[in-house]
C-alpha cells in the first residue's frame, strides 16, 4: 500500500473518531488571547514563552513562533493571566519594564476579539551562552583550585611526614590573611604586607608551631588521634582569637579591594586574581621541585615512606619535619592572602575552606603531595562547575558529596596507591 | 605441660609427623600425605613489586612446619593472604578442603585457622583475662541485643573463664590475669597471644615470628609450648628468622625468597643445602644490620 | 559583684537543658570515640537530624510528636549508615574526615534557600511542636530558689532529660560490662587482633555507630523540645568539638564521663562567662581590653585552649586514675 494511501486512511479515521468534539468546541465561540513578540526594531522574535495561568490556577504555556506570534484559544470565560519569561528573550533584549512580567485579561463574553497585549521590548545585556557561562566557572574553578592546592600541599606533606590530620591547617590561611591585613591597617602596602605576612606566619605557624607544640607533643608519644584532637582545639582557640581581636566583618584590604575585571572575549578576571595565581602556581610548581631535587625534599619524601628507616640512614628527621612546618606554614598564609584579597578576610575564612581541603587532599590519595595538587583542581573545578547544575548555595554540599562518593568506589584517592589503606 | 623426652624430643605425635614426612620427597611444591591447607598459584604485588608468588604449596597436618627466608622474602604477606587480611591478585588456597579466597579475615579464624602476629596485638587497655575471653567461639553476649540481658550469657561467661583460667596457668600467666595486658613484658605479650588464640579452638596455629623480641629465657618456655601444640593435635606453621630455633622443633621447614618457594624439606636436609644456606644467610646477615639499626 | 548571681546562673545551667544536651551527645560521642575509637567528627549531624526530623514532622506533616520521635531515631539509624558503609572498612581519618563534611552537608542544606519551604531556610523551624510533650506536664510552676531557678516548661525538660541520660547512662554500663562491649573495647586497641580472633569488626563498628548516633538524635530531641525551634547554624562542627571536651573533660570511656563532664563543662562555662560580664559592668575590666561581643569568643578559646591541654596532661579526664594515664598515652 502506498504511504499516502495508508496515511489517509488513517486521518479518515482519526476525524471519525475525534469529530464529536471537535463539533463540540466549533458550536461554543471562543476568543483568542496574543500578542507579536518584536525587538525595538520590529524584528520578529520566535521561541519567547509565556505562562497562562487559567481561571482554575492551571498553567500553560505557549511560544512565539517565527513571526513573533503567540496565541492562546480561550473556551471559558474568566480572568487569565499571562506571564513572558525574561529569560526566554534572545540575548541583547530586554523588557522595557522588567518587573511587569506578569499581565491580566478579563474575558467576559466569548466570541469577542481581545486586544493584542503588548510586552515591549529593548536593549538588554547580553547573556551569555552556556558554554561561556561554564568556561567562565571554569577559570574561577582553577584559581580556586590553586588557592586550595597551596593549603592542600602543606597539609599533605605535614601529614606524610609526621602522620598529623591537621584540623588547624585552616587557621594558618587566616592567619596569612589577617596578619597582612593588620599590617595593611598600619599602612603598608598590600604587597610587602603579603610579603611579611608570609615571612611571619613561616616563623610563627610553622617554626614554632612545630618547635614548641608538636615536637614535644611527638617526644612524649603522643598518639596520632590525640594529636588529632590537640588541633582541632587549637584550631577553634585560634579562630576565636582572631575573631576576638578583629571582630566578626568581612574586611578588605586597601589596596586592588574594587578591582575592575579585565575581559578576554566571554571571559572576566581581575588583574589581581591573575598574579596572584600566576604566583601561587609557580609556588607549587617550585614545592614540586623541591620535593624532586633538593636533598631536603627527598628527605622529606623518605621520612614520609619509612621515618625509622630514613632517620637510621642518618636523615635528621626532626629538622626535616620542621621544615616541612616552615613550608606549609608559608603556602597557607599565601594562600589565606589570595583568598583575602579575592573574597576579604574574616576569622572564619580558614575553617570555611578546611573542607574542601581535606576533600582535595583526600581525592588525592593521603599523604601524596602531588595527589593534593590535582585533587585541589578538581575540587576546585567541580565546586564552580557544579553551580550549572545546583543551587550556588549548595555547592560545597556538592564537593563534598563527591567526596563521599568517591571514598565509597576509591578509598586510596585518584592518585593513591591502594597499599595505603591501612 | 605434656611429658615429653627432653634428651631427644621425641614424642609420639612426633615420632608420627616426622614419619609421615619421612618419605616426602624434599623439593619445592612437593605433595604431602594429608595436607590441611594447599595453596596454588597466590600471586601478590605492590605496585610492580611482586611480594609473594607461591607457585604450590602444602601443610602437613600434625606437624610443625616453618616458613624461613629472609627479611622482604613475603613470609608475612604470605601469612597475611592466607588469613585473609591482605587480598591476592590472583590464585586459590584450601583449608581443610574448604576455598578461602574472598573469604574475610574472622570467617577464616572461625573457621579454625587461627593467627598471631609479628608485632604483638595485646590489647593494651583490656585486662589479661579479657583478651583471653575475646578469644572464646559462639559467645551469646556478643550479641548486641543478647549482651543487655547478663542471664543469658553469665553462664557461659563463667565456663570460658575457666577455661581461659587454665590457659593463662599453662602459660604461667595466672598471676597477671587482672592486670591490664599493657603491663606485661614484651615476652608475656607474646605468650598472652598465643594464649588467646587457642580460645578460639584452633586446628592450625599460624605463629609470626613468636621468639622475635623474647629474651633468651623465655626463648626456651615458648618453644615448649610451640611443641605443645602438637602434642595437643594441633598443626602449627610458623615464620622465624633463626635457623637453629627451627632446626630445634621443626618437623618439616620451607624456605622462601623472593616472594616464592625456593626451598623445602625436612630441616637437616634443607639446612645442608648449600644454596639455600648461601641465598639465605647472606641476605639474613644485611638484614639484621638494618633491623638492629 | 554579684556572686550569687554568678553561682545561681552556673548551677542552673551546670543541672540545665544544656548540660543534658550534651551529655547525651557525649554519651554517644564516648561509645564512638571512647569505646570503640572510631573518630565520629560529626555528632553535630546526629543532632541535627534528630531535631530536624521531628520538627519538619510535626510542623509541616502534622505527624504526632511520640511517631515524629521514632522516625527521629529511625532517620539517626540512616544516616550511621550511610556514614558507616563506606568508611568503616577505611583507616580512622577517613571516618573523620567523612562524618564532619556529612555533618556540614546537613547543615547547609538545611539552611539552603532551596529547602526552605520542608527546613525553613537559616531561620530554622519555629512553632509548637513541643505542645504534645508539654501537655503532660505535672509542674505548673517551676522552680525558683536560691542556687536554681526554672520555668514550668524548662523544670519539666530537665526532669525527662536527665532521665533520659540516666537511661542512657544504665544502657551502656549493662552492655560494656558484657562480651559484647568487650568486643567493642577490643577493636579501639587493635581491630586487626579482634578479626584473627574470629570476630566480624566491621558489624561491631557500625553497631557502635548507630547506637551513639541514637544517643546523638535523642539529645537532638532535647534540642528542639526545650527551645521549640530548630535553627541549623546551632548544629555546625563547633557543637561537635564543644561534646569532644565534654567527654574528654569527664573522661572517655568511662561510663559516668560525659555526664561528670558536661555538668561540669556548663558550670565553668556560665561561671567564667557572667564573671567577665560582671566585671565589665562594675568596671573592673577595661573597655579596650574586652567588650560585650568578645564575651562570646571567650567561650570557643577556652573550649579549645581547654581541649588541647587536656588532650596533651589529661586524656584520662579530671578524675582518671595515674595507672591509665600511662596506658592512655599510647593510644
Amino acid at each position: 500500500m502506498a504511504r499516502w494511501l495508508r496515511n489517509a486512511v488513517m486521518a479518515l479515521l482519526l476525524s471519525v473518531i475525534f469529530v464529536p468534539t471537535t463539533m463540540a468546541s466549533a458550536e461554543g465561540e471562543t476568543s483568542t488571547i496574543f500578542g507579536v513578540m518584536v525587538d525595538k526594531d520590529g524584528n520578529p522574535l520566535q521561541g519567547v514563552e509565556f505562562t497562562i495561568t487559567l481561571p482554575d490556577t492551571s498553567e500553560t504555556i505557549v511560544t512565539s513562533d517565527a513571526t513573533g506570534r503567540w496565541e492562546y484559544v480561550v473556551t471559558v470565560s474568566g480572568s487569565y493571566q499571562v506571564t513572558i519569561n525574561p529569560d526566554s528573550l534572545p540575548s541583547g533584549v530586554a523588557l522595557t519594564e522588567p518587573d511587569r512580567v506578569t499581565k491580566s485579561v478579563i474575558v467576559f463574553g466569548l466570541g469577542n476579539a481581545l486586544p493584542e497585549m503588548k510586552f515591549l521590548t529593548g536593549d538588554g545585556p547580553e547573556r551569555a551562552s552556556t558554554f561561556d557561562v561554564a568556561m567562565q566557572l571554569a577559570l574561577d574553578g582553577l584559581i580556586l583550585g590553586v588557592t586550595i592546592g597551596l593549603a592542600a600541599v602543606g597539609l599533605s606533606l605535614i601529614f606524610g611526614t609526621t602522620g598529623l590530620t591537621n584540623f588547624a591547617h585552616g587557621e594558618l590561611m587566616t592567619l596569612g590573611a589577617m596578619v597582612a591585613y593588620f599590617l595593611n591597617q598600619l599602612g603598608i602596602h598590600i604587597i610587602p604586607a603579603a610579603l611579611l605576612s608570609v615571612g611571619l606566619s613561616v616563623v610563627l605557624g610553622g617554626f614554632i608551631q612545630d618547635r614548641y607544640l608538636w615536637k614535644p607533643l611527638r617526644k612524649r608519644g603522643t598518639g596520632l588521634i590525640a594529636m588529632l584532637v590537640v588541633s582541632i582545639g587549637l584550631g577553634l582557640a585560634v579562630r576565636y582569637v582572631f575573631l576576638y581581636i578583629f571582630g566578626g566583618d568581612k574586611m578588605q584590604y586597601q589596596q586592588y579591594s574594587g578591582q575592575a575585571g579585565l575581559q578576554f572575549g566571554p571571559l572576566s578576571i581581575t588583574p589581581k586574581s591573575i598574579v596572584s595565581a600566576a604566583i601561587g602556581v609557580l609556588l607549587i610548581a617550585a614545592t614540586v621541585a623541591w620535593l624532586l631535587k633538593s636533598a631536603m625534599g627527598k628527605a622529606s619524601r623518605a621520612v614520609a615512606d619509612n621515618p625509622a628507616l630514613a632517620s637510621a640512614s642518618g636523615i635528621d628527621v626532626e629538622k626535616v619535619i620542621s621544615t616541612v612546618w616552615m613550608l606549609g606554614a608559608g603556602l597557607a598564609a599565601y594562600a589565606g592572602v589570595i583568598m583575602g584579597m579575592n573574597q576579604g578576610v574574616q576569622f572564619i575564612m580558614g575553617s570555611d575552606i578546611l573542607l574542601l581541603i581535606f576533600a582535595a587532599v583526600t581525592l588525592g590519595g593521603l599523604g601524596t603531595a602531588y595527589g593534593a595538587i590535582v585533587g585541589s583542581l578538581i575540587v576546585g573545578l567541580f565546586v564552580q562547575l557544579s553551580t550549572l547544575f545546583i543551587p550556588t548555595e549548595l555547592k560545597y554540599v556538592g564537593a563534598l558529596f563527591v567526596l563521599i562518593v568517591i571514598l565509597l568506589v576509591r578509598p586510596q584517592g585518584i592518585l593513591g596507591r591502594k597499599e595505603r589503606i591501612g | 605441660m605434656l611429658v615429653h623426652d627432653e634428651s631427644t624430643g621425641s614424642t609420639p605425635r612426633r615420632d608420627a609427623a616426622l614419619a609421615a614426612l619421612a618419605n616426602v620427597e624434599p623439593v619445592a611444591g612437593v605433595s604431602k600425605p594429608d595436607p590441611i591447607v594447599i595453596a596454588d598459584k597466590v600471586v601478590r604485588q605492590f605496585g610492580g613489586l611482586t611480594a609473594v608468588d607461591v607457585d604450590h604449596v602444602e601443610i602437613q597436618r600434625g606437624s610443625i612446619t616453618a616458613l624461613i627466608g629472609p627479611n622482604g622474602a613475603g613470609k608475612t604477606t604470605f601469612f597475611n593472604l592466607l588469613t585473609g587480611f591482605d587480598k591476592p591478585n590472583s590464585g586459590n588456597w584450601t583449608f581443610n578442603g574448604t576455598e578461602l579466597a574472598n573469604v574475610p579475615p574472622h570467617k577464616v579464624a572461625r573457621m579454625g585457622m587461627v593467627r598471631t602476629f609479628q608485632l604483638t596485638k595485646a590489647l593494651f587497655r583490656l585486662s589479661v583475662m579479657e583478651n583471653m575471653l575475646l578469644g572464646a567461639k559462639h559467645q551469646i553476649g556478643e550479641s548486641l541485643l543478647r549482651a543487655m540481658l547478663p542471664s543469658l550469657w553469665r553462664k557461659q561467661e563463667e565456663a570460658n573463664r575457666l577455661r581461659a583460667q587454665e590457659l593463662l596457668t599453662r602459660f604461667k600467666l595466672d598471676a597477671k590475669q587482672d592486670d591490664f595486658a599493657a603491663a606485661l613484658s614484651g615476652g608475656q605479650r607474646k605468650l598472652l597471644e598465643m594464649a588467646r588464640a587457642l580460645m578460639v579452638d584452633p586446628e592450625l596455629v599460624m605463629l609470626d615470628e613468636p621468639m622475635a623480641g623474647v629474651n633468651p629465657a623465655l626463648t626456651q618456655s615458648l618453644l615448649g609450648h610451640i611443641k605443645d601444640l602438637r602434642e595437643q593435635g594441633m598443626t602449627v606453621l610458623f615464620v622465624e628468622h633463626d635457623m637453629d630455633m627451627v632446626r630445634d622443633i621443626s618437623d618439616w621447614v620451607i624456605v622462601m625468597a623472593e616472594g616464592k618457594v625456593v626451598a623445602e624439606g625436612q630441616p637437616d636436609v634443607v639446612m645442608s643445602n648449600p644454596a639455600v644456606i648461601d641465598a639465605y644467610l647472606g641476605a639474613h646477615h644485611d638484614m639484621s644490620l638494618e633491623e638492629q639499626a | 559583684m554579684d556572686f550569687i548571681f554568678i553561682f545561681q546562673q552556673s548551677i542552673s545551667a551546670a543541672v540545665g537543658v544544656n548540660a543534658i544536651i550534651f551529655a547525651l551527645a557525649a554519651i554517644g560521642l564516648n561509645m564512638h570515640f571512647g569505646y570503640t575509637g572510631l573518630l565520629n567528627f560529626g555528632q553535630a549531624g546526629f543532632l541535627a537530624v534528630g531535631a530536624y526530623t521531628v520538627a519538619t514532622l510535626v510542623v509541616s506533616f502534622d505527624v504526632s510528636l511520640w511517631l515524629a520521635f521514632l522516625a527521629g531515631i529511625g532517620t539517626s539509624i540512616i544516616l550511621a549508615l550511610l556514614l558507616g558503609i563506606p568508611t568503616l572498612r577505611l583507616r580512622a581519618d577517613y571516618l573523620a574526615i567523612v562524618t564532619i563534611a556529612t555533618s556540614e552537608i546537613i547543615r547547609q542544606v538545611a539552611r539552603s534557600v532551596t529547602m526552605r519551604e520542608y527546613l525553613g531556610g537559616s531561620d530554622g523551624i519555629t512553632g509548637k511542636f513541643g505542645a504534645e510533650f508539654f501537655d503532660l506536664n505535672p509542674f505548673p510552676n517551676g522552680l525558683d530558689t536560691p542556687l536554681i531557678r526554672f520555668t514550668p516548661n524548662d523544670l519539666w525538660v530537665v526532669l525527662v532529660g536527665w532521665t533520659l541520660v540516666a537511661l542512657f547512662v544504665f544502657l551502656n554500663w549493662v552492655i560494656m560490662r558484657s562480651p559484647w562491649g568487650r568486643v567493642i573495647k577490643g577493636i579501639r586497641e587493635d581491630e586487626d587482633a579482634v578479626r584473627s580472633l574470629g570476630k566480624n569488626v566491621y558489624l561491631y563498628k557500625m553497631q557502635s555507630l548507630i547506637l551513639g548516633g541514637i544517643a546523638g538524635s535523642v539529645a537532638g530531641f532535647v534540642y528542639a523540645i526545650s527551645r521549640q525551634s530548630v535553627q541549623p547554624d546551632n548544629y555546625s562542627t563547633a557543637l561537635t568539638f564543644f561534646a569532644y571536651a565534654v567527654l574528654i573533660l569527664g573522661g572517655a570511656a568511662r561510663v559516668f564521663g560525659p555526664v561528670v563532664g558536661s555538668v561540669i563543662f556548663w558550670f565553668l562555662l556560665v561561671f567564667i562567662e557572667q564573671f567577665f560580664r560582671q566585671g565589665m559592668s562594675a568596671n573592673l575590666i577595661p573597655d579596650w581590653l574586652m567588650n560585650n561581643n568578645q564575651v562570646g569568643s571567650v567561650r570557643f578559646i577556652l573550649v579549645g585552649v581547654a581541649l588541647m591541654l587536656l588532650m596533651i596532661y589529661r586524656p584520662q579526664g579530671i578524675f582518671g586514675d595515674k595507672k591509665e594515664l600511662a596506658l592512655n598515652a599510647r593510644a
